[in-house]
């Protein structure tokens, strides 16, 4: 649990940092280090050089733009969880995030970091993709904005290249109902997901107008749930478990110490049938 | 400056939370001491193979690196010290063949640790990969035999009415348990289980710095442990000096749960290194590699049988099992399984078939964690009749008042013949079953089921066995004598007051987090009146603490605290012939209370303890011819251990989709006697009943066939945590014990020793409609809904 050496750059704004990961292609950027300083701590991971932006000022704003949240490279899991912001316009994530981890972690580790990092077992990815986030990366040409349905690569890898920053999450203020919902490693709530779900849909008539699904936990990444998307949007309450049932399709689901194929492969329509319910109630 | 006294069973802040709340507690590794050197060492990627080289030339290169050591440099200074030396004792560093992943193979020591580990990573081994030997019942056919030089894996098979051959003569209950499942009116059940591997974790890992005086040929080791004067003890052995060429100090030491109650190869290795090296030389366990440094615990597997009528006469109950090893023995390894042969027949006044055969794997040590034993034989007992009385339709509480020992059968002899002292169980198990509104929760399941939740309530009775005694006990390798300490389960106290009037108290205990200042300080308060905050307890530095045999097995208040208040004892009778010659009174009419003493009948005719230092200290003004100063040492010798006992239940509800397990209420009913300060008694209870049902739910050590360690981090060794718990509802009856003058009895292992199959006959009985009978631990979801689909398809 001793890295091998490394540099350390403490960046002063985004644009040093990209600098730095443009002429070092042995760089990694760090936010809160939750992930990565254990990672190099384990020598899973040997950097040449981590560029810490977690000294750069503004980047840990959660703001109202309008027709979307924006929230900012330095925003820590404690902030989105405690943002009424969030919780009025992004119920999945605010839930994702408050199961994240202990609040140690939660005061640390940032929803831009955990998002970058695309761990496969992750919370808020799974929210982000049902909220249909926008993620904005910053590389030495300018920015780009990645669809959350493009970002999650696979296990460890997401849509970034090697010297782009993700400085902004953009959730779109879609209306409708959103939740989140897990068994954690350790029973209910606590710990990375076994299978974790969260669902949006907007309703109007009693049927789902439009929905979008994120599944994490059981596959190699967090994945859109597309057959359960397709089947549930214009159903109402009553086709919930039948579009729950398709939560696998486009999913290889993996076994690991928490669960067999078949309990992961329950799970996941289990909890996408339970995220729809409360999200289809929020909704209403 | 406050000042408060404390009788013994007053509620007071422990002494030792300032510091340590603070993070201003001083640990080992907050030591540092000029010119030190660090170590690393390189591990095995391997469960079983033979070493063809060891390469530390590309290390030995790396700037900071002084020296790489092998066994070869070692050899003659192990293998390690052990008390029972029955299996292969492990070496220093790996000899030929490595036989665990993890296994030591070679110590790097450099400048800092970046570098140390830097040097570990280029030393080159090379191996010869062997077929492992991983899994308990695989490893007992001997298919792939561990040592060459051992007749087989099965090391030594302890039975319950043949464990000390010619010291107890005891009679077999096998013949009539036969006999009784011959009847036509009985009603067996039997079930194979699984009490799985753990991981003890301790928060603080395990810490080691020695620094070598070649000026006054005596070594200092700072050490995180709980048994410092046995680490002396082993250190001075290995090396060839006397005992008192070996300093060590265990300074705050952050958690032990057993797991530092051995010498280790690492202890043994840092002396080395700084007498070769002329510098103190550190070595620090990260948390990754305790899982391969650092003992393990349980790890059985057991067919627990119970034959018995159906109107609840339990007529024999056995355990056929096989215990976990590990690769090489360590302290007590082969002795761990005896500890709970002590308490195979639980409270019960049944015969006993017990055999516990124990198997070597290539797999870490296990040795003893947190009840060492007695969780295994609680957990298989407690288990099998619940079952007895959900076949035969009784109250689990009846079952268990039916066949345990009377208030009125004490003393008590169990069927491998230890004596119990004392013991109440039916009051302690009535006074639970009414406080919790047992038959009202059982209404609160009804409902619950006719709603479709599956509620279920568990219930665990459960007698421990601790602050062993009497001193032959301690012959059956229980007395340190593998570490050159000859010892015999004896404790010590030594009561200072200083010329001040403030108090000074030593002992020889090894306290890892369990409030030994507390608690200790209370005892003197009480007996000496001086305020809790005039009272200093030093301990875990061999030079300046009287001899003690350390912390573990519950012993340290009814053992060293017994010690300690007899001494206290000693101090008092002296300091009252000293008031009675100051204040001219009679030496009976002397009183101790409020920072002095007075005179029963004239308090206002009283000194403080400053002005009884002071004639102490100064013969010429205290009476003619007494001895000066004032203190008193004494040691205690327990003349048999002391048997605390409880009664435990759980209220579960299981969400039968996902498998998981929400813990809705946890009450407990504990006995350990006269309590002294019973907010350390419940956090004791607390953290105790908290490693159970870390147990019960989350834990284990998972090895895959080829002897990885597949949960080493704590990513995947999941540990409870407060979110994770209800609140513990604790409540308690009294039943004192006369083995000590305190009539206390142990509590630090109860609440483990109680609970983790609380939990597990919860949730089976949350279960029983869907006709589960058995989920082996720990219940993770993924068993709990497994064990629902495969009764649903029986
Ligand atoms: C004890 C513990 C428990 C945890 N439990 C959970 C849990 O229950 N659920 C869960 O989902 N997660 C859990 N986590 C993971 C935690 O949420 C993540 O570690 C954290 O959110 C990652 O964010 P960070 O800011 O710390 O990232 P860092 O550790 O700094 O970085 C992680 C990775 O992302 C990259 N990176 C970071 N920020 C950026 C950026 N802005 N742009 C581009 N790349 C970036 C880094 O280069 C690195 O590769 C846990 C972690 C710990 C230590």
């Amino acid at each position: 649990m001793y890295p091998r050496s490394f540099d350390y750059v403490a960046a002063g704004s985004i644009e040093e940092a990209v600098g730095v990961l443009a002429s070092n292609p042995g760089a990694k950027v760090m936010s809160g280090g939750m992930s990565l300083i254990p990672m190099m701590k384990l020598r899973l991971l040997s950097p040449e050089t981590v560029v810490d932006i977690g000294r750069i000022g503004g980047l840990d704003t959660i703001e109202d733009k309008g027709d979307y949240i924006s929230i900012g490279a330095l925003v820590r899991h404690g902030a989105v969880a405690s943002s009424a912001l969030i919780g009025e316009h992004a119920k999945a994530l605010q839930q994702a995030a408050s199961w994240t981890g202990d609040p140690q972690v939660r005061n640390r580790g940032t929803l831009c970091g955990a998002l970058a990092h695309a761990d496969l077992a992750a919370d808020t990815p799974a929210a982000a993709l049902a909220l249909g986030a926008t993620m904005v990366a910053q590389g030495p040409g300018g920015t780009r904005e990645i669809a959350a349905a493009d970002f999650f690569v696979d296990s460890l890898m997401s849509a970034l290249s090697p010297d782009e920053i993700l400085v902004e999450a953009r959730i779109p203020k879609r209306g409708g109902g959103s939740a989140y919902d897990k068994l954690g490693r350790r029973g209910g709530h606590s710990d990375y997901a076994v299978a974790g779900v969260a669902a949006w849909v907007s309703v109007s008539d009693g049927v789902v107008a439009d929905c979008s699904i994120g599944i994490t936990g059981v596959g190699t990444k967090p994945t859109l749930a597309v057959g359960s998307m397709e089947a549930m949007t214009g159903q109402g309450a009553n086709g919930i478990t039948a579009a729950a049932d398709r939560a696998l399709e486009g999913v290889t689901v993996l076994e690991d110490l928490y669960g067999s194929e078949a309990y992961k492969s329950h799970l996941a329509k289990v909890y996408t049938r339970r995220a729809l319910e409360q999200a289809f109630a929020a909704a209403g | 400056m406050t000042a408060t006294m404390s009788q013994v069973g007053g509620i007071v802040r422990r002494k030792e939370d300032p510091a340590l709340i603070q993070g201003r507690g001083v640990y080992v590794d907050d030591i540092k001491l000029n010119g030190e050197l660090t170590v690393a060492f390189v591990r095995s990627p391997f469960a079983r193979a033979r070493i063809i080289s060891i390469d530390t030339s590309a290390a030995l290169a790396i700037p900071g690196v002084r020296a790489v050591y092998t066994i070869d440099d070692v050899r003659s200074l192990g293998p390690l010290l052990a008390q029972i030396p029955i299996g292969k004792l492990r070496p220093l560093l790996a000899d030929g063949v490595v036989n665990h992943v993890g296994e030591a193979v070679a110590m790097v020591v450099a400048e800092d640790r970046y570098q140390a580990e830097d040097g570990a990573e280029a030393v080159v081994v090379e191996y010869d990969q062997l077929p492992a030997s991983v899994g308990l019942k695989f490893s007992a056919t001997d298919e792939v035999k561990i040592h060459d030089d051992l007749d087989s894996n099965i090391l030594h098979t302890w039975v319950s009415h043949d464990w000390w051959p010619g010291v107890f003569e005891l009679e077999d209950h096998r013949p009539a348990i036969a006999a009784a499942k011959e009847r036509d009116d009985v009603v067996i059940v039997s079930q194979e289980m699984v009490n799985q591997r753990l991981i003890p974790v301790a928060i603080e890992p395990r810490a080691v710095l020695a620094d070598w005086s070649h000026g006054y040929d005596r070594v200092t080791l700072y050490t995180s442990s709980q048994i410092p004067h046995a680490v002396a003890g082993a250190i001075a052995k290995t090396f060839g000096l006397p005992v008192n060429g070996v300093h060590v100090i265990a300074p705050e030491v952050g958690g032990g749960f057993g797991c530092k109650l051995n010498v280790y190869p690492d202890e043994v290795l840092v002396c080395f290194a700084s007498h070769k090296l002329e510098a103190p030389v550190r070595w620090t366990e990260t948390r990754r590699e305790a899982g391969y440094s650092t003992i393990q615990g349980r790890g059985w597997i057991g067919t627990a049988t119970i034959t018995g009528t159906r109107d609840g006469e339990i007529l024999g109950y056995e355990l056929d099992a096989l215990a976990d090893m590990g690769a090489y023995s360590q302290n007590f390894t082969v002795a761990i399984p005896v500890l709970g042969l002590y308490v195979a027949s639980g409270q019960y006044n049944i015969p006993l078939a017990w055999s516990v055969k124990c198997v070597a794997t290539n797999t870490q040590t296990t040795d003893a964690y947190r009840g060492a034993g007695r969780p295994e034989a609680a957990y298989y007992l407690e288990r099998a009749i619940d079952m007895f009385a959900t076949e035969i339709g009784m109250h689990p509480g009846d079952v268990r008042k039916k066949n345990f020992f009377k208030k009125e059968d004490f003393p008590a002899t169990v069927p491998i013949g230890l004596t119990m002292d004392s013991g109440d169980y039916v009051t302690n198990l009535d006074k639970l079953l009414e406080s919790s509104d047992y038959a009202g929760l059982k209404a609160m399941q009804e409902q619950a089921r006719s709603e479709g939740r599956y509620v279920g309530v568990g219930l665990s009775t459960y007698v421990e066995v601790c602050g062993f005694g009497p001193s032959i006990l301690a012959e059956f390798g229980f007395g340190w004598d593998g570490y050159g300490l000859p010892s015999s389960f004896s404790g010590s106290g030594l009561v200072r007051i200083n010329p001040d009037g403030s108090a000074t108290v030593f002992i020889g205990t090894g306290p890892s987090g369990q409030g030994h200042e507390t608690t200790w300080a209370q005892i003197v308060s009480d007996r000496l009146g001086i305020a809790m905050e005039m009272i200093r307890v030093a301990h875990g530095d061999t030079t300046d603490s009287p001899m003690g045999i350390g912390t573990f097995g519950s012993r340290s208040a009814a053992v060293d605290g017994a010690a300690t208040y007899e001494a206290a004892e000693k101090v008092r009778s002296k300091a009252s012939e000293l008031v009675a010659h100051m204040l001219e009174a009679s030496a009976e009419d002397v009183r101790f209370a409020d920072g002095g003493a007075h005179i029963v009948g004239t308090p206002g005719h009283k000194v403080t303890w400053a002005e009884i230092a002071e004639v102490a200290y100064k013969p010429h003004k205290g009476p003619e011819g007494m001895e000066a100063g004032l203190e008193a040492h004494a040691v205690f010798s327990p003349g048999n251990a002391t048997w605390p006992f409880g009664s435990h239940i759980a209220v579960v509800e299981v969400d039968v989709e996902t498998g998981n397990v929400d813990i809705l209420r946890y009450l407990a009913m504990d006995d350990c006697g006269n309590v002294i300060s019973p907010m350390i008694v419940d956090g004791q209870i607390h953290g105790g009943i908290a490693q159970g049902i870390g147990q019960a739910l989350f834990e284990e050590a998972v090895y895959d066939e080829n002897g990885n360690l597949l949960s080493g981090s704590l990513v995947d060794y999941p540990l409870p945590t407060a979110s994770d718990l209800p609140m513990f509802e604790l409540d308690r009856t009294v039943t004192p014990t006369d083995v000590n003058p305190l009539g206390v009895k142990g509590i630090g292992e109860a609440g483990t020793i109680g609970s983790a199959q609380t939990l597990v006959n919860a949730v089976v009985d949350a279960l029983a409609p869907l006709g589960v009978k058995h989920i082996d631990m720990p219940l993770r979801p993924k068993k709990v809904w497994q064990a629902i689909q495969d009764a649903q398809e029986a």
